[in-house]
């Protein structure tokens, strides 16, 4: 009578049909539900697809066009108390550069500060009126620069071009007085400087940028998303009905997971072939070996994303807690600021950042053309680091689950 | 508009701040961690690049030319090499930034006093570092040329010349031109908009899906004083975390502060505003916590990191980009932190930016409140 009974139950609740497949079968099987509801999910809001597609397009037109290091037309003014013929001939020589723009040409003092405080100009040019007869007595003639600051690195930028500027002019006419006292046909001595860079003839600041934001899209992308979709569920409670459903806790990982690793995928896949083909970016090296270091890194980022959900019970707990990850993985990367610039016990920490792998593999393969015989050591970094943090990050959420 | 109902409404977005301890620890930490960052980490000076040499000559003469580099502070000597091949290869494996190739003629010529070329290779991936290390180099291959000039002139049987002319820089402002002078000022329009445009992104989509903002439709709140409320304590935040940052850049890391303590928190508290308002407008238009998350970080955080002249100087953008940038306010308000840290500029100097923000301050609150319904969707 009981058996009986039972039989009827299963007949009429044939809900979980998953029983009759073999254990490899259901388990891809409820997988690929979840999986399939995430990705609805997330791609059925009009509103959050744009958002899949637009920052990632906004940060590449911003590290194409506006990330630039390289230093041009900067404003200067100019104070000629000489007004020499050898007074024009130097500043002759920084108007006609492309990185000098003389705009302004101050009187007094005041109106050099002026000028510097309100940043109309960041250098003033300085000619004191006795120039042109120090030159000629042979002297040493002084040529004062005020420059602002405060762009610490255009500032620095500017005083090389500046020293450069003022040597060549300062070796002319020495090399005139030579040849003036006897010495004719007199020349420099010392070296000739041929420099060729390498990867980047033109030294453009996106052919930097724009790799590393690929990077970053493949990082931030999976993160974000694993993060907030577990949490959200958490926080209005469907979470508690998916529990009560056979489904194990690693297939729900496996599903919570799986479907934002493969749209950080495609992400960096898009940013990657707008990078090449409208930013012109070169690729160089092997496209697969770029595609399997990602799928690596993702390991790292997926890792990441769960290990915030498991400590999260809002979503605005969550996202907090993404930017306190975020913005050091970034800064610690390599990314925009160079990792040796930074001081030893900070470059030590850099080592447990896997976008610092990730970066260099990037990098490498499309600058530099890097095959897997230079590149394995990271790739074996990444292997490691996303392994260990995707175990403990699983480990902590079967744990939360219970 | 009344008062009592207002201040509730801040009472209880202020309960909800508080009861969540770890959130409420890291909005406070946040600044110190993005200052330590900045601080330490955030350097575009660049020190002791790894450098490969190549020395075909092995003399006297190119042994004491390439001490140069390595007597320096700016260069670190990894590696002789054997052959090009090998140079290449350090550089391949970014070993080493740049590589020094001398030709084997290079005393002969020397000491003939004609010039010996000298091939620098750099590694260009990063090209910024790459600029300027080769601005280094060429400055050390000037004093070289000037030394060895002199002396082919005193061999000559000329008198040691004086350099004709001569650079007297004076650095205004930032004296030793350190990069976190830079950073650090506008670091704190970076914190500002966090806490206001991030932060209070999630506060009114937080009550539409948990289902909560039907109970307070329900009350006689009026959709103002709903929105002053919310945003009240946030602003507190905001004021907290500017005390905070300010103490952090000039004492751990004495950034110089020239200018009138009284005359940023003013000059802030209207960036707080507008800050505040665009996240309003974003928590009231996006329907779920992660589409105002996502445009949070889109609207807010981004273009106060990249467009604003914090990170990347803005007279280096392509012109339509530049135009872009006199829309965002984050724009106005690093001016205003860099002046008045670093230069310690008065109000005469930053009227124009102050009416700016206070017309997006104005125009903000307008759009945050009509973009607001007080009804069930």
């Amino acid at each position: 009578m009981g058996n009986l009974a039972k039989r009827d139950l299963k007949k009429s609740f044939p809900t979980i049909p998953f029983f009759q497949y073999s254990k490899r079968g259901f388990v891809f099987h409820r997988v690929r539900f979840l999986f399939v509801k995430e990705l609805i999910q997330v791609l059925r809001d009009k509103r959050l697809r744009i958002t899949l597609i637009f920052p990632p397009i906004f940060q590449l037109i911003v590290f194409g066009y506006a990330a630039n290091l390289d230093v041009k037309n900067i404003n200067t003014a100019v104070r000629d108390l000489d007004q020499s013929v050898e007074s024009r001939e130097l500043l002759n020589r920084f108007g006609s550069s492309k990185y000098f723009d003389i705009i302004s040409y101050p009187q007094t003092p005041r109106e050099i500060e002026a000028l510097i405080r309100r940043g109309d100009v960041i250098l003033c040019i300085e000619i004191p009126n006795d120039f042109s007869r120090k030159l000629k007595k042979g002297d040493t003639a002084i040529v004062q620069i005020i420059l602002d600051g405060t762009e610490s690195n255009t500032g620095m930028i500017a005083l090389g071009y500046i020293g450069r500027i003022l040597s060549e002019y300062s070796t002319t006419i020495m090399i005139k007085r030579l040849n003036r006292e006897g010495m004719i046909g007199f020349e420099e001595a010392g070296v000739e400087l041929e420099h060729r860079i390498w990867f980047n003839p033109n030294a453009e600041s996106r052919l930097f940028y724009i790799p590393g934001v690929i990077a970053s899209i493949a990082f931030l992308i999976p993160i974000i998303l694993t993060a907030q979709a577990i949490v959200r569920e958490r926080e209005i409670g469907t979470l508690e009905q998916i529990m009560v459903t056979p489904i194990r806790s690693w297939e729900l990982m496996l599903g919570k997971t799986l479907p934002f690793a493969m749209i950080g995928l495609a992400d960096a896949i898009m940013i990657a072939l707008i990078g090449v083909l409208w930013f012109e970016v070169p690729l160089r090296g092997n496209p697969l070996l770029l595609l399997l270091g990602n799928v690596f890194f993702l390991m790292s980022s997926v890792g990441v994303g769960l290990f915030i959900s498991t400590i999260s019970s809002t979503q605005q707990q969550a996202q907090i807690s993404t930017f306190f990850f975020m913005m050091p993985a970034f800064i610690l990367s390599g990314f925009a600021f160079p990792l040796e610039n930074m001081p030893d016990w900070l470059q030590y920490i850099t080592y447990a950042n896997p976008l610092r792998y990730f970066l260099i593999i990037i990098r490498g393969v499309f600058l530099k053309g890097n095959g897997l015989d230079i590149l394995w050591p990271q790739m074996l970094a990444l292997i490691i680091l996303g392994g260990v943090t995707i175990l403990l990050s699983s480990m902590r959420f079967q744990k939360r689950l219970k | 508009m009344k008062f009592s109902r207002t201040w509730a409404i801040a009472r209880k977005e202020w309960f909800h701040i508080f009861r969540d301890g770890r959130s409420l620890g890291l909005v406070i930490l946040m600044p110190v961690l993005l200052m330590l960052l900045f601080g330490y980490a955030v350097s575009l000076d660049v020190k002791k690049v790894p450098m490969g040499v190549l020395d075909r000559d092995r003399s006297q003469e190119s042994l004491s030319f390439i001490h140069r580099f390595s007597a320096s502070p700016y260069f670190h000597l990894r590696f002789f090499a054997q052959d090009e091949k090998e140079i290449g290869r350090f550089i391949d494996r970014g070993e080493v930034k740049m590589g020094l190739v001398l030709p084997w003629d290079f005393s002969k010529k020397i000491k003939a006093g004609r010039k010996a070329t000298v091939q620098v290779l750099l590694d260009g991936s990063d090209s910024n570092t790459a600029n300027i290390i080769l601005t280094y180099v060429q400055g050390i291959a000037r004093e070289y040329n000037l030394e060895k000039t002199f002396l082919k002139i005193e061999r000559l049987g000329g008198q040691k010349p004086k350099p004709p002319v001569e650079g007297r820089p004076r650095i205004w402002f930032n004296e030793e031109l350190e990069s976190k002078n830079y950073f650090i000022p506008g670091l704190v329009a970076v914190i500002m908009s966090i806490i206001g445009v991030l932060l209070t992104g999630q506060v009114i989509v937080r009550e539409w899906e948990r289902g909560t903002m039907e109970l307070l439709i329900s009350t006689p709140v009026r959709k103002e004083e709903l929105i002053i409320g919310k945003l009240f304590p946030y602003f507190l935040l905001g004021l907290l975390d500017l005390l905070l940052a300010i103490l952090m850049g000039t004492w751990v890391f004495e950034v110089p502060f020239r200018g009138s303590l009284a005359l940023l928190f003013l000059l802030s508290c209207i960036y707080i505003i507008v800050a505040l308002a665009l996240g309003m407008t974003i928590s009231t238009v996006a329907k779920t916590q992660i589409l105002a998350n996502q445009m949070a970080m889109v609207i807010g955080f981004l273009p106060t990191f990249l467009l604003s002249g914090f990170t990347f100087v803005i007279a280096n953008m392509p012109f339509w980009l530049q135009i872009i940038t006199y829309g965002i306010a984050p724009r106005y308000y690093v001016t205003i932190l860099k002046e008045i840290f670093l230069k310690g500029a008065d109000i005469t100097f930053l009227w124009t930016e102050t009416l700016i923000l206070i017309g997006m301050a104005i125009a903000g609150i307008w759009v945050a409140t009509k973009s607001f319904k007080k009804e069930l969707r």
